[in-house]
């Protein structure tokens, strides 16, 4: 074990950023243009990467594995986008935004990220109304603000309930301009199966075209990995289906730390599972706690009438409800942030208090904004998100709660990286969701987009330049037997996936993965479920590797063999967030293990000895992992036990 | 200039050509349509002869209709460029019907635009062509008592060749005689085929304008909260119901005229 | 939550190798399909049976499934995004069919969309359109402040209606002459709308509508069938907006012909 340098400029909060920019190298505007840069993804994260990088003058190569970069996960980002721009006059500033999102992060985030973060967050919403994104509006054509979870002010800007579409369709327009003047060669269809190393530094990746199935290589100065987010490990999540861990896993294992990988978000308000088709969950955003109120049956009686469908939630009375988050937490109440309200909506359930006909779910309810605003104002500001509850529930929202349960959504953990956004591989870089990030153990609503904007527009066109300043701008040797090695090691790797021709699909595998992570790394987690489980998710890789079936070819579109490559990594995955989560005996945000609790049933943490950031070193097919620290120093703000009551 | 023709062959431009044309036989079936209505005065066909002859023989009027004919021209040829290219976006069709909601005129512009252009061309070689090249219309002589104001008329049969038109007043009777375009008239539509034709291509006419009218408002891009409701119900109750119902009325009068004979 | 109320369906499903080859129908039994399934997962029953046999599975394009990334596609039995309104393929349940039922199963067809395998279709001649000029050309940085610009509500919630479209193709697969219109309109009416995308509104137009025609797709008649299908609900409307833009760059604008002429096209 090592101690990892995060490369946190010294000094006051406020002023380590601008000294940071100022004392970075900086490339000749004439010779930015003889340095490749390979980016992968085109979320916000990438796209905004791409357009700023190109817009300076570099040779951008872009991927994404989607027809188009326009459809990127984060288009499906509904709530909004954090910036402490105070337009709302209720008290915000930039430390504030910086102190929730360091709270909300119960206490396991870098000051120094963070800080920057909510600084430059105020750039992102005037970057993107230039680019004609459509925030919403009041009637003095000023943009307007709502609230969200964990936090006491209005900073969040949204769009209806389609702010990722929009801002990623603002990325996705700035990065079309630069393909348009030939700054940017993007590549759909593609998909990172590898990243090259040559002489200790990032210089390439490996690429399968999902088209024909050609493996080919590209070269670089730098590789930044903007692939997203692991959610899809749990199998059923609010990602995308094609959501996955390849590009930041195979980093990982040729030598990139994995950060924090036990950090997962679950999002309190989502569609529950209906079945065993179900293939993915809808997250219904997280703005609708500003005017739904989630309740539960008092008694287990009623709650057994609901579930059987005798009696429908609008006819339990009003002293029948058990309005246990505006209970718990008055000065909060339905705004608590997302692992506080997972929680309690899953004690509910365990108290066999659940209603729907699987008895996993609570109500969300919005009767009293439908009379207190009227239908219309309510449909005006959630309409969209309604729409979709009842295209997939055939429930009509407007008359009866939306019944709502916790599902994995966001994961914290990833790619370590240091204040410049840089893995310990120099060249390769992470952003987005992809990286390990700014967000600690649990993340606030409505920062996720903020930190993927702010590591695309405002953080890595700075830091990238020092270390290609450094580096100098010869070209690649695309020669380098690292290139050829790293394209015979993934055309290895992909027959052995075809050659595969066992009795059970790779979906098969895939849900029964999912189905471990849930029961033992889900929203409660103990020392016994997570040893148990990391025999299971053990015997189960062993036996996907057996009896896994992949068919069809490489030389044609094969959905199949991609599923499995990606299946292959998330079983990997698995079991080092089991060893993270086995590893951390405390609670925080959204790690909650059972034995750390306080007397309340809050997350309880170890400050003395668990204020670290977890990052973890591969050592080899079927190698312990090995633990590297880095430790968190709190300057400026005082560790205390969350509170929202 | 290369501006000019870039502009024109856009898919945009052709389009535009499309509903500057069409709007203008619009205006033009306005006119028509207030000529024929002379066929229902009850004066043997005497205003109807007049106007005929004045179409077709005060120069404004001549240089509009070639106006006109071109139009159908440019009209026709530039749907049938569309047509093609259309097709050719889509080579492969579908199995399945398709059944989104779309009116079944504004599918079927082509086939209606088929009919119309079948219905010109036998409609001009009849009426217009006779008219104007061919010796085939007899002659009509009206004679207007001045003093009474009554009108009797008989055939005439001129003594020159190229005999178009003359008017002369003796003894306090006005004399006119015209070609009687009229009588072709009434012995057409006095053939049942002929009046099903013609009854089948103002249906045509009402269903391609039906779409056609306000579909060239939307081409030239003029929608309007307030106006695009007006320009819908004009399009529907004058181009799509009382213009293709006066000229549909027309032969089929003539015809129980013909039978009560 | 299983119900008894179970359906068995027959497919019939277009198979096409890839591009070069010649595709045909092949027909499916659907079996034991849940109504709570979405349409997608339907498909994903029945792939999971062909992989049993070794069989290649249907080969469909998706992610989100929730309607927002416009991935996926699937003409179903007559209708882009099936039968039901302003919803996807992805949103589309088995509760609008029944037991019994024959569903057919196409791509999306237009020269502009060829097919790369069964039923996913090559859309990237949407992205060349976007790239031609469905942009605000600023840099990163050096922006003014968000709020120095004040746009009324009305035109704010115009424009962003415009900008909902999720690039999935319906409205070219609906419309009988694979017209791009609706689509193409969308982004040059939001942009066209709001005071940031005035100074290009009128060389994005031409831009754009130059690329559109360079892809193939057909010519509007107007017949709105775009409009019915689109998932997002986007109007007509832009259509027209675009053309008013469009002509009044070619034929009244000056500034819009010495920016053409300038860029040489
Ligand atoms: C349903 C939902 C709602 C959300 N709502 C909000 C919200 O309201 N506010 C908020 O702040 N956050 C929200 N989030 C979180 C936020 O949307 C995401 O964290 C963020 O958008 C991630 O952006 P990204 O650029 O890092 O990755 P993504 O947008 O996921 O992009 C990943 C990119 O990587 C590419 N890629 C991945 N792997 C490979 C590979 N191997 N090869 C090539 N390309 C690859 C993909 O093609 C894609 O282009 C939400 C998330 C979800 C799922
Ligand atoms: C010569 C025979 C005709 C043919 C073949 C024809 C064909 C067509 C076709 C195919 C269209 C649709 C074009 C498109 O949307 O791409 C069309 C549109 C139209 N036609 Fe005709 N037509 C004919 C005659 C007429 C006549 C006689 C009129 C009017 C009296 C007329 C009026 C219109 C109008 C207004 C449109 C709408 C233009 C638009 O969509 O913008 N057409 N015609
Ligand atoms: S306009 Fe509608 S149908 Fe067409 S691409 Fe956009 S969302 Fe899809
Ligand atoms: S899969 Fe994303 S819209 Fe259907």
């Amino acid at each position: 074990m090592s101690l990892l340098d995060a490369k946190i400029p010294a000094g006051p909060l406020a002023e380590k950023w601008s000294k940071h920019k100022f004392n970075l190298k900086l490339v000749n505007p004439a010779n930015k243009r003889k340095y490749d840069i390979i980016v992968v993804g085109t979320g916000l994260a990438g796209a905004s990467a791409a357009a700023s990088l190109a817009e300076l003058g570099y040779n951008v190569k872009a991927f994404c594995f989607q027809d188009s970069p326009r459809r990127a996960h984060s288009i499906a980002a509904q709530g909004g986008i954090n910036a402490a721009k105070n337009y709302q006059n209720d008290g915000d500033s930039v430390y504030r935004l910086f102190y929730d999102t360091i709270k909300g992060g119960d206490y396991r985030a870098r000051e120094g990220n963070v800080y920057r973060l909510a600084e430059v967050s105020v750039n992102i919403i005037d970057q993107c109304v230039a680019q004609g994104v459509p925030f919403a509006r009041e009637y003095g054509g000023l943009l307007d603000n709502r609230s969200f979870g964990g936090s006491q002010v209005s900073r969040t800007f949204y769009a209806r309930g389609q702010t990722g579409q929009q801002l990623l369709l603002g990325a996705y327009s700035a990065l079309n301009r630069q393909i348009h003047l030939g700054k940017v060669k993007m590549y759909t269809r593609s998909e990172m199966l590898d990243v090259v190393i040559a002489d200790g530094h990032a210089k390439g990746i490996v690429t399968r075209n999902l088209i024909n199935g050609n493996i080919d290589t590209h070269t670089g100065h730098a590789v930044l990995l903007c692939t997203g987010g692991y959610g899809n490990v749990f199998y059923l999540s609010t990602n995308a289906a094609g959501s996955n861990v390849t590009a930041a896993w195979r980093a990982h294992k040729r030598g990139a730390f994995f950060a924090n990988p036990c950090y997962t978000q679950i999002h309190p308000t989502c569609i529950p599972v209906t079945g065993d088709h179900q293939s993915k969950l809808t997250l219904m955003s997280e703005s609708l706690r500003n005017d739904g109120r989630v309740w539960a049956p008092k008694t287990v009686e009623i709650a057994e009438q609901l579930r059987k469908g005798t009696i429908k939630a609008d006819q339990v009375k009003e002293d029948d409800r058990d309005y246990f988050l505006e209970r718990k937490y008055p000065s909060f109440g339905n705004l608590v942030p997302r692992d506080v309200a997972s929680r309690n909506a899953k004690e509910m359930v365990d108290d066999k208090r659940g209603v729907g006909a699987s008895g996993f779910a609570v109500f969300l309810d919005f009767a009293d904004a439908i009379h207190r605003l009227g239908k219309d104002a309510v449909a005006a500001k959630y309409g969209n998100l309604f729409d979709m509850y009842y295209q997939i529930t055939d429930e009509d929202p407007y008359k009866q709660p939306m019944r709502i349960y916790p599902a994995v959504h966001y994961t914290m953990g990833g790619l370590w990286v240091d204040y410049n956004l840089s893995t310990n591989i120099p060249g390769l870089y992470a952003l987005g969701e992809c990286n390990f990030s700014d967000h600690g153990a649990n993340r606030l609503g409505a920062s996720a987009l903020m930190q993927g904007l702010a590591d695309g527009y405002f953080v890595i066109p700075y830091t990238l330049g020092d270390y290609l300043a450094t580096i100098g701008p010869k070209p690649v040797d695309a020669k380098h037997p690292a290139f050829e090695k790293t394209k015979q090691d993934t055309i290895n790797l992909i027959n052995t996936l075809l050659s595969m021709k066992g009795t059970k699909t790779v979906n098969e595998y895939h849900r029964d993965l999912g189905h471990i992570m849930w029961e033992y790394c889900g929203m409660a987690r103990t020392e016994e479920g997570l040893t148990k489980a990391k025999g299971l998710i053990k015997a189960l890789r062993e036996d996907f590797w057996k009896n896994a079936i992949v068919v069809g070819a490489n030389e044609e579109v094969n959905a199949s063999l991609e599923k499995a490559g990606r299946v292959a990594d998330f079983l990997e995955l698995g079991e080092l967030m089991v060893d993270d989560a086995l590893m951390r005996r405390e609670s925080c945000g959204g790690h909650f293990r059972l034995e750390s609790q306080t007397p309340e049933g809050e997350a309880l943490r170890d400050d003395d000895n668990f204020a670290f950031v977890a990052a973890w070193e591969y050592k080899g097919d079927n190698q312990p992992e090995v633990l590297n620290k880095e430790i968190l120093d709190f300057e400026f703000v005082h560790l205390t036990q969350r509170s929202y009551k | 200039m290369s501006e000019f023709k870039q502009t024109f062959n856009s898919s945009l431009g052709k389009k535009l050509i499309m509903a500057l044309t069409g709007l203008f036989l619009c205006t033009f079936l306005i006119v028509h349509l207030g000529g024929n209505l002379l066929l229902f005065s009850d004066d043997d066909g005497y205003g109807f002869n007049m106007y005929a002859n004045f179409l077709t023989h005060f120069p404004p009027i001549e240089v509009v209709a070639y106006l006109l004919y071109l139009c159908i021209l440019v009209h026709a040829v530039y749907s049938l460029i569309l047509t093609i290219q259309n097709r050719k976006a889509r080579p492969v069709s579908y199995a399945a019907v398709n059944k989104s909601r779309a009116s079944w005129s504004s599918k079927n512009m082509g086939l209606l635009g088929s009919i119309l252009l079948l219905f010109i061309v036998i409609h001009m070689s009849d009426f217009w062509f006779s008219y104007k090249y061919s010796h085939k219309i007899g002659f009509k002589e009206y004679r207007t008592d001045l003093a009474t104001g009554k009108t009797t008329s008989v055939d005439y049969v001129p003594a020159s060749a190229d005999f178009e038109k003359s008017a002369s007043t003796e003894n306090n009777i006005e004399i006119v005689r015209v070609k009687d375009l009229h009588a072709r008239v009434a012995s057409s539509f006095s053939n049942l085929l002929y009046v099903v034709f013609y009854v089948i291509a103002m249906g045509a006419v009402a269903f391609h304008l039906l779409h056609g009218f306000q579909s060239a408002f939307r081409t030239l891009g003029w929608v309007h909260r307030k106006y695009t409701p007006v320009v819908c119900f004009i399009g529907t109750w004058l181009f799509a119901v009382i213009i293709p119902l006066g000229f549909a009325a027309m032969p089929v009068v003539y015809y129980i005229q013909s039978l009560n004979k | 939550m299983s119900t008894n109320n179970n359906m068995n369906l027959t497919l019939k499903v277009w198979r096409q190798k890839n591009a070069e080859t010649r595709g045909a129908f092949v027909t499916y039994k659907a079996e034991g399909i849940s109504p709570d399934m979405s349409f997608l997962e339907m498909l994903d029953v029945v792939n999971e049976s062909l992989i049993h046999k070794q069989d290649e599975p249907i080969h469909f394009d998706h992610d989100c499934r929730e309607g927002i990334c416009g991935m996926c596609s699937l003409y179903i039995n007559g209708h882009p995004h099936g039968p039901k309104n302003a919803i996807t393929t992805c949103q589309l349940h088995m509760r609008t069919f029944h037991d019994g039922e024959t569903i057919v199963i196409e791509p999306w067809r237009a020269a502009a969309f060829p097919v790369i395998k069964d039923l996913a279709v090559d859309r990237s001649a949407f992205d060349r359109i976007q790239q031609a000029g469905g942009f605000v050309s600023v840099n990163t940085g050096g922006v003014p402040d968000a709020n120095e610009i004040a746009i009324p509500k009305v035109i704010a919630d115009e424009a962003f209606n415009s900008a909902t479209c999720i690039g999935c193709g319906a409205c070219v697969a609906a419309c009988k002459n694979a017209s791009a219109m609706l689509f193409v309109s969308a982004k040059v009416t939001q942009l066209g709308m709001l005071p940031q995308g005035q100074p290009e509104r009128y060389s994005r137009v031409q831009a754009m509508v130059a690329q559109m025609d360079a892809e193939g797709f057909g010519s509007c008649t107007n017949t709105g069938a775009c409009e019915a299908e689109c998932p997002k609900e986007i109007k007509m409307t832009n259509i027209s907006r675009m053309n008013n833009d469009y002509f009044s760059a070619k034929l009244f604008r000056e500034e819009a012909m010495h920016e053409h002429a300038a860029s040489g096209e």
